[in-house]
């Protein structure tokens, strides 16, 4: 039971090399779920390492329960680690597994056992402790990783892509295994992940990471509906978020977006005019399930007409892909709609939920937000 | 259609390669067979016979006299080699483990090094190693030799032991260390536990290496103290009185016998060992 806060931790592994961690900073609450995410390479695990000790900082302070542990050997920490290939001990049986890091620590033999007990039952592996590692069943492997983490009670947990070993239905049993654990057990934990849906069912918190700089920190709702950035954007969400360049202009005290699918164009009203929007090239960004299916037919006027390309039943959804402004767009539909490949379709799309990044850096723009009602926010161009 | 599993056991091609293969066997038994034929004839039979016909009658004479000639020395080449392939071993094994785990500044570099002491010649150190064995005063002792093929092992034991743990993920030891276990718990509780096939190879290719050394033992030892090589040299290159093959070839066995039985009962290992690393790496 601990807190957890990170000061301008950076990490370099020499000059001349970029640097792997650049003025990481955050902090999470007594039993609270972080989630580090992050395509490979952008530091999220070198943070862990960092975190666990095992790797030393170069500069800034880790702080646990407000103490600076950043000198501290990782075994003064008090920090269990669930690794991602499980490094179990091969030689050693389960038992021995869980039991290492308490022999180590010189319990009696007597708490030893009872420790391992009540972790096997927690993790429903009693029948298994007997066994090697090798005689188990990957999902078998990832709890008695778990059990040998939970075994010592520690300050805080770390899971370095714990699932990502898994095959699919078992990585959602198990994710929701660990979400369940952790409301039980309410142990302050840090969790590294590539998968965003890991990302968005399990976190407190989510710090999303790129080139060893966090892009966003926040919940995963704040994450989702309001990214800071486009590659926050673009990273959580899956079909991902489309981005559309277009070209903006004001009228009326609006700013419009300009559309066009080939068959029809239309300009969707965004928000009250702010400064410095006229004319200017953004990317425009909005999410599949926020554009929706207009009212058949009718006068025409909110929708945009586009011809099916592609279509993709998913099940519980149909995805449809449509052409607007050269850039593929991927809309999330209820799936009994039928629909056809060269269909015409009329999108509306949700103009209070659209984003807007700068083209060339990414960076979130932000209109002043007045949103009108619906019915008036697109205007319809004529068609071709 | 006729799959492959239905075609004939015996097959011309087969029969074919059956021959082939049992000519190799043959061919590579033959020395063998020399050996341990001339050692049961009598002297006046290996004048009269050829060297693959049989005993006229079987004797152990040879071999009583070979090994009163030649016991003493196998004792000195056991003395010897023993305590160099386990103090070698050991060495190579904590060696290994420093090097593939336990990364420091320059660790490559000290590695690639390291593997210099691979293709050095024997004939190179000679003269260094018989300058610093005089300076610590165990010039012409077992010790003395034990300690030049400890060092010149080293660099092997070095090599096979690293190539092995490099194979073992990190996360082990990263685990181990948040379980709160030290450099010398992890060697000695996780990693040497994982480490037969390894040991196994390097115990046998120690062995063969150490016991049969002659340049070595001819050099740093005298008298007393040289190795079953050297004494079944000396044996062997004797000029006075008649030559009695059937002494030299039974003292041969006898100096090969213990590489023999280490390969016949380790041998298994040394395949095994020996591809682990490779497939894995």
């Amino acid at each position: 039971m601990a807190t957890l806060e990170l000061r301008n931790v950076n990490k370099t592994y020499g000059t001349g090399v970029p640097d792997t961690l650049k003025d990481i900073q955050l902090a999470i609450k007594d039993g609270e779920f972080l989630i580090l995410v992050g395509p490979s390479g952008c530091g999220k695990s070198t943070l862990m390492n960092c975190i666990a000790g095992l790797e030393s900082i170069s500069g800034g302070a880790i702080l646990i329960d407000g103490d600076d542990v950043s000198g501290m050997s990782p075994k003064d920490r008090d920090i269990a680690m669930v690794f991602q290939s499980y490094a179990l001990y091969p030689t050693m049986s389960v038992r021995d597994n869980i039991a290492f890091g308490l022999k180590i620590r010189k319990l009696p033999q007597a708490a030893i056992d009872e420790e391992v007990a009540r972790v096997a039952k927690l993790l429903q592996i009693e029948h298994l402790l007997t066994r090697k590692p090798g005689q188990l069943s990957g999902g078998q492997q990832q709890r008695v990783a778990m059990g040998r983490a939970l075994a010592r009670r520690p300050k805080i947990y770390l899971f370095d892509e714990p699932l990502s070993n898994l095959d699919a239905k078992l990585r959602v049993e198990m994710r929701t295994e660990i979400k369940l654990m952790h409301q039980r057990l309410k142990t302050t934990t840090v969790y590294v992940t590539h998968d965003q849906i890991e990302a968005m069912t399990l976190g407190d918190k989510v710090a999303v990471m790129k080139d060893g700089i966090i892009q966003q920190f926040g919940t995963p709702q704040q994450i989702y509906n309001d990214p800071a950035n486009q590659f926050v954007a673009s990273f959580i969400g899956s079909p991902p978020m489309n981005f559309v360049p277009v070209r903006l202009r004001e009228q009326g005290g609006r700013v419009l977006a300009l559309l066009d699918s080939g068959q029809a164009r239309c300009e969707l009203a965004l928000g009250a005019a702010s400064q410095g929007f006229d004319g200017r090239e953004v990317i425009l960004g909005i999410r599949p399930e926020q554009i929706s299916l207009g009212a058949g037919g009718g006068d025409g006027l909110s929708l945009l007409r586009a011809e099916v390309q592609i279509t993709e039943p998913t099940g519980p959804d149909l995805l449809v892909f449509v052409t607007v402004n050269q850039t593929k767009l991927c809309c999330r539909l209820a799936p009994d709609i039928s629909c056809q490949v060269g269909d015409t379709l009329n999108l509306q799309l949700d103009p209070a939920r659209v984003l807007l990044f700068d083209a060339q850096t990414g960076e979130r723009l932000h209109l002043a937000r007045h949103a009108a009602p619906l019915q008036d926010n697109v205007a319809h161009i004529a068609g071709r | 259609m006729t799959s492959r599993l239905d075609k004939p056991a015996i097959s011309l091609s087969r029969l074919a390669i059956h021959a082939v293969l049992l000519f190799a066997v043959l061919l590579y038994l033959v020395p063998l067979v020399v050996m341990l034929l001339t050692s049961v004839k009598t002297p006046e039979d290996i004048g009269s016979g050829n060297l693959l016909s049989w005993p006229a009658v079987v004797t152990s004479i040879g071999w009583a006299k070979a090994w009163a000639t030649v016991s003493g020395y196998f004792w000195n080449s056991i003395m010897i080699t023993v305590p160099a392939v386990l103090i070698s071993t050991a060495l190579g094994a904590l060696n290994g483990y420093v090097l593939a785990m336990w990364r420091f500044r320059g660790s490559q570099v000290f590695f690639g090094l390291l593997l210099f002491g691979c293709f050095l010649p024997f004939q190179t150190v000679l003269l260094p190693a018989s300058f610093t064995l005089g300076k610590l005063g165990l010039a012409n002792t077992t010790a003395g030799l034990v300690l030049v093929h400890v060092v010149y092992g080293l660099a092997f034991t070095t090599l096979f032991f690293r190539n092995y743990y490099v194979t073992i993920p990190d996360a082990l030891v990263k685990a181990a260390r948040l379980d709160g276990a030290g450099f010398f718990t992890i060697f000695g509780r996780i990693i040497l536990p994982m480490s037969t096939p390894i040991i196994m190879v390097c115990l046998i290719w120690q062995f063969t290496q150490i016991w049969n050394d002659f340049l070595f033992g001819v050099v740093f030892s005298s008298g007393d103290s040289q190795p079953i090589t050297v004494a079944l040299n000396n044996l062997v290159n004797t000029s006075t009185g008649a030559k009695e093959y059937n002494v030299d070839m039974a003292a041969a066995m006898i100096a090969g016998l213990p590489t023999l039985l280490v390969y016949v009962v380790a041998g298994k290992y040394f395949v095994r060992g020996l591809s682990a690393g490779a497939v894995k790496g």
